[in-house]
């Protein structure tokens, strides 16, 4: 299977199954749309016909272009039969029992009172706790004694609002540093706050021990305010955005993330990345909000159209501010062609319910962050582990080929079947498909793979 | 032969990987900073032996 799309006087060519991607001309592109249905005969008449005007065009040029694709054919980068079905499982059955990164609810609560919020305001449908140094640390032994041979382990401080237990947060870290070398473990932490707790103490432990730091801002004043205030009401711009100016600054060039959230009120959301970029924030991921279709924030289709116009305004953007040299980096555009992931990882899935999952203040298991408050889909708890069986066998088999509606799709090998949460709300099934998601995914992979082909051209 | 029309870009070999790859090192997709929608193409590998 192959894609070809236009993008940015692009021509672009990507052959699914063997990730290789071609820049090509507007012969070679016509060419390439027709190779496989019809023969050189027939290319060679339809061309010399739409070529009439172009005296560069001749029988002779229409068939070199012809042999060129014929060798990428030839060297599997073009037209490359897709055959790894087969795979499809073999990694998730390899690691069975294998656990390596754990979101950590730290705090089922929040000093911010968000509309938007998927997790209910933090309580995660349920009541308002936070988690003891207890639970924590279980989760981390649960962890290590779960990881088999992975030495990375992941561990995110999530909310609700983390930083609303930092004492804890701080006693887990200084716990797992305490037993990692032994274990022969890696611990590699993260941090989400909305702001509002951030201090110089929690920047200077957050810049000491955390691999990365996912701040919460959704730009424009007036947009970030309308959803995100406390519970008088008050929007936290003002309070946060010189605290997240002091965390990066101080960061000194280790990861972090300027998050931010659009909705139904800003799908012109590139301006909410001009702001992040006026306020020196160069790390940036805004997401479509997460939410039921009939909420007054929710995306609609007209929305849809709007948004995947700013994915190509916001690719541009990136390309005038790196000709600047100013450039900054959107979380959905980083592509590494050349040393992304393998196969296995792409047929596979995004590791919730198997190797990835969250713990709740009280220490139950849940397939990820997402499905936090969802009884019937919890897995068991950090003492006893996964109990629930059958839901985890439903994760097991939960990969891209286990997905009829994505046989077809070019981009299946980018999202892996996409967010098993987002797939069960919107067809009521874990191996279902996201629709919506699935149309922004695929705009923006076109927009990532257009700024790699732009930033070749370059060189 | 020199390619006249069509420039490719240096790729890692998807299906190269069926026979290198796998380890399970790699970060764990929306963990780190989308946390609601899932992509896996832009995480990195992390067995750098394998490419």
């Amino acid at each position: 299977m192959i894609h070809q799309y236009r993008l940015n006087g692009y021509n672009i060519v990507l052959d699914v199954a063997s990730g290789a991607v071609h820049a090509v001309d507007d012969l070679a592109y016509d060419v390439i749309e027709r190779f496989e249905a019809q023969s050189p005969e027939q290319i060679q008449a339809e061309l010399l016909e739409k070529y009439a005007s172009d005296p560069d065009v001749t029988a002779e040029e229409i068939a070199k272009v012809c042999a060129e694709v014929q060798e990428l054919k030839a060297a599997g980068e073009l037209f490359t039969p897709e055959d790894f079905a087969p795979l499809a499982g073999t990694f998730k059955e390899r690691s069975k029992g294998i656990v390596k990164a754990l979101c950590l609810h730290v705090a089922h609560t929040c000093n911010l009172n968000c509309e938007y919020c998927f997790a209910s305001q933090g309580k995660f449908h349920g009541e308002r706790a936070v988690m003891s140094f207890e639970v924590g640390k279980r989760a981390l032994d649960f962890l290590v004694e779960n990881s088999g041979s992975r030495r990375n382990l992941e561990v995110d401080f999530f909310g609700g609002e983390p930083l609303m237990n930092f004492g804890v947060v701080k006693q887990l870290v200084a716990y797992a540093r305490g037993i990692e070398k032994e274990a022969g473990k890696n611990f590699r932490f993260t941090l989400t706050t909305n702001g509002v707790l951030v201090d110089d103490d929690v920047i200077d432990f957050a810049n000491r021990e955390c691999h990365n730091v996912v701040l919460s801002l959704d730009g424009r004043k007036e947009v970030h305010d309308r959803f995100r205030v406390d519970y008088a009401g008050k929007g936290s711009w003002e309070k946060i955005v010189p605290k997240f100016q002091r965390f990066v600054e101080k960061r000194g060039g280790k990861s972090y993330y300027m998050r931010g959230t659009f909705t139904h009120n800003n799908p012109d959301f590139v301006e909410d990345i001009k702001e992040m970029l006026r306020l020196g924030f160069t790390e940036l991921s805004m997401e479509p909000v997460v939410c039921p279709p009939g909420d007054p924030y929710a995306l609609t289709d007209e929305d849809i159209e709007i948004v995947k116009d700013q994915y190509e305004k916001l690719a541009l953007l990136m390309l005038q501010r790196r000709k600047e040299g100013r450039p900054f980096t959107f979380y959905h555009y980083m592509i590494d062609l050349a040393g992304g992931p393998c196969i296995y990882k792409r047929i596979s899935g995004c590791g919730s319910g198997t190797e990835y999952m969250a713990v709740t203040p009280w220490g139950d298991l849940y397939p990820c962050h997402q499905f936090v408050g969802d009884e019937a889909w919890k897995l068991g708890d950090i003492w006893h582990g996964v109990t629930n069986t059958a839901v985890q066998e439903e994760f097991m088999k939960c990969n891209v080929y286990a997905k009829p509606q994505c046989a077809d799709c070019w981009a299946k090998l980018y999202c892996s079947g996409g967010c098993a949460a987002n797939c069960l709300h919107a067809s009521g099934s874990i191996t279902g498909i996201y629709e919506q998601g699935c149309e922004l995914f695929k705009k923006r992979m076109e927009c990532a793979i257009m700024l790699a082909v732009a930033g070749a051209s370059e060189v | 032969m020199e390619r006249k029309h069509i420039q490719t870009l240096s790729t890692r070999n998807l299906c190269s990987s069926a026979k290198d790859g796998g380890c399970g090192e790699c970060q764990t997709s929306c963990q780190s900073a989308c946390k609601t929608s899932c992509g896996i193409a832009n995480q990195s590998c992390e067995n750098k032996e394998s490419k």
